[in-house]
């Protein structure tokens, strides 16, 4: 028994090593290119000399208006998929309707969480054309597969307790659901979702490569015209709202709790 | 629970919570110019997008296999090395080993600042220096999974039991002998299930790197979607929908062998 584990050990090791050696492989060592250091000497130029210019600018063409429409972006649509993915959750959860409709609510937020947020931005380019509108809703759809999903499972995780002592005094199911369910799921979804927007504010400053608004174009077209001191000015404000966001949002869901 | 916690004390605050909210939503819906009419009205043109995408180009497969290897070779080789130069420094971010609350402040906020940065952006500056490729999308990853999986690590670092390690101490271990030999075997399950967690993040977030020439399977993508070409858009997606799958599935039997 003992020398069967070892073995399985061992056999786990070499395949391990033997993926391993393929993935290095196959990545090559690619060096530095022949001009890196021209480049990282204008790479750290620019770091060092952002483009304080395009921080504002009056005209919403600047990186203040990028980023409050990227942080727009993602608020609208996280809301969106709160909106939608909460009454959602508890028919997904089979607290109400039958066990076939349940199941198919599941299976639709399961597909909309394996769509990669740029495909959903391609989508909703298509639907309502090009600009911020089509990101929001790319990440509200996004959003909905995941919100659904950690909601459901907060509502399956009620004890029933509370609602079977309101259904003894003659409560009916709208009571239940308000007087019983809702206050203990609203402060975890409210959690669940201010998580969310973290996550969605990272996703809308990828959705503008693809014509989905906010700060991705900006940032696309200052590296492919290799202009550095305007990538270090837009680098510098996502890392700043990025922290602020993550700690507005951990500091409420702290005080929840 | 005491008076202020009862519901009439807290409606007040309640309905000013949902105005607040209500009133961003407007203001922001404003902002990006959110219009719901023109959703509902065009709702149709999902359709033709939407049966494009149903007639998968089966074809298209074939040709897309090298670069979904790349793609899965660079999470390996990133994931990996990204990984193993987090374990060191995520015992600097705690005060269990170093004991020290200086190194842990400011290994955290180096840690952190990391977090912040845009994968997209970090890739396109590997891009200007390394040039464009598999080995720069590993770079990519590597520097993504460093900043994210290290705060994994401290994290159940910091929520290990204390006991085993006061009882090396107090036979006269060292502080490296003690991580060693206290802190890593305790890990071990943590460290395994964390890395395959990151590593099939890596692969979904492979889609992006190829936006910016980083390699992998998001550089057809990318062209594909340049040439509306959705037909392969969508095999392109089932194929790396496919992989996360396969790494989920065997990353679920080897928690199960290890642990």
């Amino acid at each position: 028994m003992r020398r069967a584990r070892r073995f399985h050990h061992w056999a786990m090791a070499m395949v391990v090593v033997g993926l391993l050696a393929w993935a290095f492989s196959g990545v090559g060592r690619g060096g530095l290119g022949d001009s890196w250091r021209q480049v990282l000497a204008s790479i750290a130029h620019g770091f060092a000399h952002p483009d304080l210019e395009f921080v504002y600018r009056g005209t919403g063409e600047d990186l203040l208006g990028a980023l409050a429409l990227t942080i727009a972006i993602a608020f609208v649509g996280t809301v969106l998929a709160a909106l939608v993915a909460g009454p959602l959750a508890f028919v997904a959860a089979q607290r109400s309707g039958g066990r076939l409709v349940a199941s198919t609510v599941m299976t639709v937020f399961t597909v909309l969480r394996t769509f990669p947020d740029l495909i959903l931005g391609v989508i909703f380019v298509v639907i309502v054309g090009p600009g911020p509108f089509a990101g929001s809703l790319a990440i509200a759809a996004g959003s909905i597969g995941m919100l659904g999903r950690l909601f459901a499972e907060e509502v399956e995780r009620l004890t029933p307790g509370p609602d079977d002592g309101l259904r003894a005094v003659g409560a009916t199911g709208v009571q239940v659901l308000v007087h019983s369910q809702l206050p203990r799921v609203i402060p975890e979804f409210l959690s669940l979702t201010l998580n969310r927007l973290e996550i969605s504010v990272r996703s809308a400053s990828i959705l503008g490569m693809v014509g989905a608004g906010g700060i991705g174009a900006p940032i696309l077209f200052a590296v492919s015209s290799r202009s550095w001191d305007r990538v270090a000015i837009l680098f510098y404000g996502m890392v700043v709202t990025v922290s602020m966001i993550d700690a507005v949002s951990g500091a409420l869901r702290r005080r929840m709790r | 629970m005491s008076i202020r916690q009862t519901i009439h004390r807290n409606l007040p605050l309640h309905i000013a919570v949902v105005a607040i909210i209500g009133a961003l939503f407007w203001l922001s819906s404003a902002m990006i110019g959110a219009d719901f009419a023109r959703l509902i009205a065009n709702v149709g043109r999902a359709g033709g997008l939407v049966s494009r995408m149903l007639s998968p180009n089966w074809d298209y497969l074939l040709a897309v296999l090298p670069a979904l290897a790349e793609t899965v070779q660079m999470a390996l080789a990133g994931t990996t090395i990204g990984a193993a130069m987090a374990l060191p420094v995520s015992f600097l971010a705690t005060k269990t080993i170093t004991g020290n609350h200086g190194v842990t402040i400011v290994v955290r906020s180096l840690l952190n600042l990391i977090r912040t940065i845009p994968e997209v952006l970090a890739a396109a500056l590997l891009v200007a220096l390394v040039g464009i490729g598999a080995f720069t999308g590993m770079l990519a990853i590597v520097v993504f999974t460093f900043g994210f999986i290290s705060k994994l690590f401290y994290e159940s670092i910091e929520s290990i039991d204390e006991g085993t390690l006061e009882a090396m101490a107090a036979v006269g271990a060292t502080r490296a002998q003690v991580a060693v030999h206290a802190v890593i075997p305790s890990l071990l399950p943590n460290i395994v299930s964390y890395t395959l967690y990151v590593l099939e993040i890596n692969v979904r977030s492979s889609i992006v790197l190829g936006m910016v020439g980083a390699g992998g399977v998001g550089v057809p993508l990318q062209s594909a979607m340049a040439l509306a070409r959705y037909d392969r858009v969508v095999v392109i997606v089932l194929a790396v929908f496919v992989v996360v799958l396969i790494i989920d599935a065997l990353s679920a039997w080897a928690r199960r062998r290890l642990l």
